[in-house]
């Protein structure tokens, strides 16, 4: 019986292609809308969302100093090394205060009498890959390297603050600093301090000069570049990395959870979308409720027959439902394809990742589907309720 | 033991409501088919043959009044039981073919046995010798716009007893066909008639059917008058 009915109705859209395309037309385009919709405004949104966090998203930050100055666990000195060992890691580095005892730091060349020529500026020791991690950017010269740190050279790099004061502007001439009564080189000086805002007023130097000048005990603070998508893995992994016997007493500064904001930026722009999704879907069901309608009155004398053959109400209803709900399921294959294809061209010439929640796909037939049954409902039910007897004589 | 008629009404009555006005279009019939007969019914038009035609095939109710189907009381069973009764014992031959134009003849025919409960496997046999009882094996693969009235006429017959009914219903069967081609349909009905024990009812407005038949009752204002 089941099978008849799947061959019957099979049968009714197939001896007019046409038309029955020109049906399914309607809720293609309402299912292409709804999908397309979507699916452009998640791309949208997780472009709006990647835009303003990228620099966030992709830092971690674990710390020795707990909240009150304590320290419990003493980070490595190859605490750089060993972070960037990990699979999702950009670049790393370490970054400590060194207390100097106070210590003024002051610039040779020039004596201004009426000026100020020595300032209590903060020392930082840093790891060569801190400012990668950091994304720091330079205005002049250079970075030290594993090596200045290893033969403990007195060289320093100022932060643009720092620079400023000192009056250093330029190092072609290897301008020299005192902290206290330390010369240090000036080999680059920053323009840009990225994620370490500390940075900007310090006299930055290697970690192996701050260990052998200030006796430095450990790095406090590693600062991590992850790839993006990293931060959450890294976030758990590194603390292990770094005290593999007391992970737990370091402090793991990570991005908020990106997931819950871009799902709240999506929301907004959803809606919008969805609502002209829901109304292009609406058309495409009025479309197949049309057609179907006029099928129905068209086809008068067929159900008359069919009911003079021995069709029971229910059949004739079950075929004509069938017919419009398998019409509203090829709609919703082919718009969700076209949906698909669109939210990729889109994307793709607005250069964003295109996003589709994988549901949608899914999803879509489905809905198809329900808008077919919906729409061939009140068709169907008509088509049963024609007396057979004034059915077959009209036809 | 005598078999039940196949069709037995008694003072069978139908009326419709017109607005304020009642029209009678059958009053008080009473009529006796057994098996293997074959009657005409004929009368002018507005006087109750298909109303009669109807609710001999199922497809309507009398007011009042009995209708046994081969013994069985119609008026007392549910509409879907109805329905595979019509399906397994009554065929219908109408005046305007009523073949659906995109399928081809033998589809036509073998679409007269899917509200059966035969086989699938069995179907396309029992179409094929529908039509080959018809004499239109070879057009099988016709569509329907593409035949002859007469050749359609007899795809129509082929797909009323496909699914061997006992009862084939005909209004009309000849009303659109000229008369030579009319007398090949007969021709058919009459071939069927010899191969099996077929009961024949036909309403009809020709006196050439009439003459090819056991017997004809007339119906006139809604009465009838057996001849």
């Amino acid at each position: 019986m089941f099978f008849d009915l799947i061959s019957e109705a099979r049968t009714g859209l197939l001896t007019r292609p046409g038309r029955t395309a020109l049906t399914v037309l309607g809720t293609v385009l309402g299912v292409a809308a709804l999908v397309a919709t979507l699916g452009i405004a998640k791309s949208a949104g997780n472009q709006i969302v990647g835009r303003f966090d990228e620099l966030a998203a992709t830092s971690v930050v674990v710390t020795s100093t707990l909240g009150n100055d304590q320290v419990l666990t003493l980070l490595p000195w190859d605490s750089e090394q060993r972070i960037t060992r990990l699979n999702g890691v950009a670049a790393a580095g370490t970054i400590t205060p060194v207390a100097t005892g106070g210590a003024l730091t002051a610039a040779v060349p020039i004596h201004d009498p009426r000026g100020q020529a020595e300032f209590q500026l903060p020392v930082f020791a840093v790891s060569p890959g801190l400012f990668a991690a950091a994304r720091t950017q330079l205005l002049t010269g250079r970075t030290f390297d594993a090596g200045h740190s290893q033969r403990q050279d007195n060289v320093a790099v100022l932060g643009p603050g720092a620079a400023r004061r000192l009056n250093v502007t330029y190092i072609d001439r290897l301008p020299v600093i005192f902290v206290g009564d330390q010369a240090f080189v000036v080999i680059g000086i920053l323009e840009q301090v990225g994620r370490t805002p500390d940075l900007a007023d310090a006299v930055v130097i290697p970690e192996g000069t701050a260990q052998h000048i200030y006796q430095l005990e450990a790095p406090t603070t590693v600062q991590i570049d992850v790839e993006i998508g990293a931060a959450t893995l890294i976030a758990e992994q590194a603390p292990i990395a770094l005290a593999p016997n007391t992970p737990q007493d370091l402090r793991v500064l990570k991005p908020a959870e990106p997931t819950q904001l871009r799902a709240d930026v999506a929301d907004d722009v959803n809606v919008l979308f969805l609502i002209l999704g829901g109304v292009a879907l609406l058309v495409g069901a009025i479309g197949i409720a049309n057609v179907t309608l006029v099928s129905v009155l068209e086809r008068t004398g067929e159900i008359g027959l069919r009911r003079a053959l021995g069709a029971t109400k229910y059949a004739i209803t079950a075929q004509f439902l069938l017919e419009s709900a398998t019409m509203g399921f090829m709609g919703g294959i082919i718009g969700t394809s076209i949906g698909i294809a669109v939210v990729a061209v889109v994307a793709t010439t607005r250069t964003w990742t295109p996003v589709i929640d994988p549901w949608i796909p899914l999803a879509a037939p489905i809905v198809g589907t329900l808008t077919g049954l919906v729409a061939g409902a009140y068709p169907a039910i008509r088509a049963a309720g024609l007396e057979p007897v004034a059915a077959l004589h009209n036809a | 033991m005598a078999r039940e008629p196949i069709a037995l009404l008694t003072d069978l009555e139908r009326h419709f409501a017109a607005g304020d006005v009642i029209v009678r279009a059958l009053q008080s019939v009473c009529l006796t088919v057994e098996h293997g007969d074959y009657v005409t019914v004929m009368g002018p038009s507005g006087s109750g043959k298909s109303t009669l035609l109807n609710i001999l095939g199922l497809l309507d109710r009398p007011t009042a009044g009995t209708f046994h189907l081969d013994g069985i009381d119609v008026g007392t069973l549910t509409d879907r039981d109805r329905c595979h009764l019509r399906a397994r014992r009554i065929g219908f031959v109408f005046q305007s073919f009523h073949l659906l134009a995109h399928i081809s003849a033998f589809q036509n025919v073998k679409l007269g046995t899917i509200y059966t409960t035969t086989p699938r496997a069995k179907r396309r046999t029992l179409a094929y010798e529908a039509l080959e009882r018809v004499g239109l094996a070879h057009r099988a693969d016709f569509l329907p716009p593409t035949m002859s009235g007469g050749e359609r006429q007899r795809v129509a017959v082929a797909r009323a007893i496909v699914a061997n009914p006992s009862l084939l219903l005909c209004d009309e069967p000849t009303g659109n066909l000229d008369t030579e081609t009319g007398s090949t349909v007969l021709d058919v009905f009459a071939e069927l008639r010899q191969s099996s024990d077929l009961t024949l009812i036909v309403v009809t407005h020709d006196p050439d059917v009439g003459d090819r038949a056991d017997r004809t009752v007339h119906i006139r204002d809604g009465f009838m008058v057996t001849t």
